[in-house]
């Protein structure tokens, strides 16, 4: 009985796991090279990008926020460093200070962004919501107008210089995997046991209540959107050495998948608790779910959309159902 | 004798009257992919090449991102710029049909481009590519190189009548080949999608013979993945469009890319260029001028390479 009881209280911590080993199972049965090690690094190596992108909107919305324009960041921050890194060719010739540049710069325009973001959202007091919606229209149309209207794409000679910190690794495991590892535990740790993240939480459920505990509101608020931002430019680190190039399609609804992650994985959408390792859980079943759709026939490709949908409202109602005590 | 002088410089007058000043709208989609980018490139360097040549020409270019737009921009050529000829690439067929049918109505010369209106009759000129073909050239091209009993995984574009028609033409060129189709699911035209799709394509087949990649972006994508899995000299990767990039490749003896199929975004500059000449030559242009794909190979590779294109 009481074992009974823990379960249907836990329900809600589970729920993302439960859904995660069911999608296992079924790919298990679908198919004998579910299993097989290039396709669990596959599907590891491509949730990277929107996953490192979904561990910092995790702080955001917990803290209360929201941050549309990440997807289109990410094709900016993208569009620009290739430029970059391709300019510099022409007068630095190739080699790894290229590559550095390069990556120096991603992290530091995202920093930058996230930091634009946030201190309009916190300073001047615009709803997030449409603030970043702005934003992600303005970062599209730049990297569409950047790219004029076509594909950026990296010089031949460095894009196979910079190959490696997509498809190299450590024994086995590709960089993407080892750096989105290493980012969630890291994640998972703020959250839990820092300052910082307790203080997210606090702002989240009630910001009134957090600034007469004196915590710093528009502080950690604003720190939130430039930790995004730092995240989407590790992600663009990652993503530019894949294919070497970025166009106005790039990065194309990364926002709502991240955001759809985020709260798969038991965060709250208006604000006040977040879990790190949830979001982990959230973007590997959205992954997992066109690994499957692609590995078999069983439904037409035009409902793919549909199925995405019925697992994200199915993995949220399981965990709501036990109410809304929290 | 006085009256048919008056007639005659009547006469002079009305054929003059078009040298005049003749404005020619165009309406494209925005440049969101690398087709459309190539058709944005190919359409602005049309028109700086006809004002230069002919003085007498205005246009009026705008870029949509959606069909409701589109129709605004359209009526805003009409009102405001008071255009004699429209150059369009409609968004979608169903929504602008109407709207075009009022333009062709009011007595405007119309030029429709690539996608046909949902009803026949309406514009004057119609200037396509040959989806059909497009999908034809690259399945006989498998018929005729591929054994009998290979295997192919096919990717398709954004769901939607260009795919579909590709996709039959493609299917119809395979019949009776002995070509056995593994799978066929959606890349949607995008490179990140296409990657994946091939990632997963590889895990689940242990033998590719070729793939059909129908467009050169997805192809980009796939050819990533195989690279990737080490599988380089097991396949052919067919895309189409024919990307700077891939006839590049086709010109160097690729052993994966063998060949490649056009889907001309030029086509922008042929039907620009054949509504500025019905303007100001007076020469009969209507109809329906349809460009077939081609196989692009080794051998003619160097006539399809653009440098400047931007793709």
């Amino acid at each position: 009985m009481s074992t009974l009881r823990n379960m249907r209280q836990n329900l809600p911590v589970i729920a993302p796991i439960v859904a995660l080993v069911v999608l296992i199972l079924i790919g298990i049965a679908l198919n004998p090279n579910f299993l097989s090690y290039a396709n669990i690094t596959n599907v590891l190596a491509r949730s990277a990008f929107i996953g490192i992108i979904a561990i910092g909107m995790t702080f955001v919305i917990t803290a209360g926020g929201l941050d549309l324009s990440v997807g289109s960041m990410a094709a900016f921050v993208a569009g620009l460093m290739i430029l970059v890194m391709n300019l510099l060719t022409d007068s630095m010739g190739q080699g790894l200070p290229v590559i550095l540049i390069g990556i120096a710069l991603a992290l530091g325009v995202g920093i930058l962004a996230g930091f634009i973001n946030g201190i309009l959202i916190t300073r001047a007091g615009i709803e997030a919501f449409i603030l970043t919606l702005g934003t992600m229209g303005i970062y599209r149309s730049l990297v569409t107008w950047l790219a004029d209207g076509g594909t950026l794409s990296l010089g031949y000679e460095m894009r196979e210089m910079y190959r490696p910190v997509y498809y190299g690794g450590i024994m086995g495991i590709s960089w993407p995997i080892i750096v989105f590892a290493a980012l969630a535990i890291l994640g998972e740790i703020t959250m839990r046991h820092t300052a910082f993240g307790r203080h997210c939480a606090a702002i989240g459920s009630n910001e009134k209540v957090a600034r007469y505990s004196s915590v710093s509101v528009t502080r950690v608020k604003l720190a939130t959107y430039v930790l995004l931002g730092l995240l989407v430019g590790i992600a663009v680190v990652m993503y530019v050495p894949r294919l070497g190039s970025a166009s106005a399609t790039t990065g194309l609804l990364w926002e709502l998948e991240a955001i759809a992650a985020v709260i798969i994985g038991g965060t709250l959408l208006k604000g006040g608790f977040g879990r790190v390792w949830g979001t982990v859980v959230g973007v590997l079943i959205l992954s997992l779910i066109g690994n499957l759709l692609n590995l078999t026939d069983v439904v037409s490709p035009y409902l793919n959309g549909a199925i995405q949908g019925v697992v994200i409202i199915l993995a949220v109602v399981l965990q709501r159902n036990t109410g809304t005590a929290r | 004798m006085r009256k048919t002088l008056i007639a005659t410089i009547a006469l002079i007058g009305l054929t003059a009257m078009p040298a005049l000043s003749e404005t020619i709208g165009i309406s494209i989609p925005a440049a969101t992919h690398g087709w459309a980018g190539a058709l944005n490139f190919h359409a602005e360097r049309t028109v700086e090449r006809l004002k230069e040549a002919n003085p007498d020409l205005d246009f009026v270019l705008t870029t949509t991102s959606d069909p409701g737009q589109q129709v605004s921009d359209l009526e805003d050529m009409v009102a405001t710029r008071g255009i004699d000829a429209l150059v369009v690439l409609p968004f979608e067929s169903e929504p602008l049909t109407g709207p075009i049918q009022r333009i062709a109505d009011s007595g405007i010369w119309v030029t429709v481009v690539d996608r046909g209106l949902a009803q026949e009759g309406i514009e004057d000129l119609y200037v396509a590519g040959d989806n059909d073909s497009f999908g034809r050239t690259a399945g006989t091209y498998f018929a005729d190189t591929l054994d009998d009993g290979a295997k192919i995984v096919v990717m398709r574009g954004i769901a939607s009548t260009v795919d579909n028609e590709r996709v039959a033409g493609f299917e119809s060129a395979l019949e009776g080949s002995g070509i056995e189709v593994l799978a066929m699911d959606h890349g949607n035209w995008n490179r990140d999608t296409a990657f994946n799709l091939m990632q997963d394509y590889l895990s689940r087949f242990p033998e590719i013979d070729a793939v059909w990649a129908a467009d050169d972006d997805m192809a980009v994508g796939a050819l990533a993945a195989i690279e990737q899995a080490g599988r380089n000299d097991e396949m052919i990767v067919v895309g189409g469009a024919g990307m700077k990039e891939m006839v590049d490749r086709i010109r160097n003896d690729d052993k994966t890319v063998p060949v490649n199929v056009t889907y001309p975004p030029a086509m922008i500059s042929t039907a620009i260029e054949m509504t500025a000449m019905g303007l100001t030559s007076g020469a009969p242009f209507s109809g329906d001028f349809i460009i077939a794909s081609q196989l692009i190979t080794p051998e003619n590779a160097e006539d399809f390479y653009f440098e400047d294109s931007p793709y």
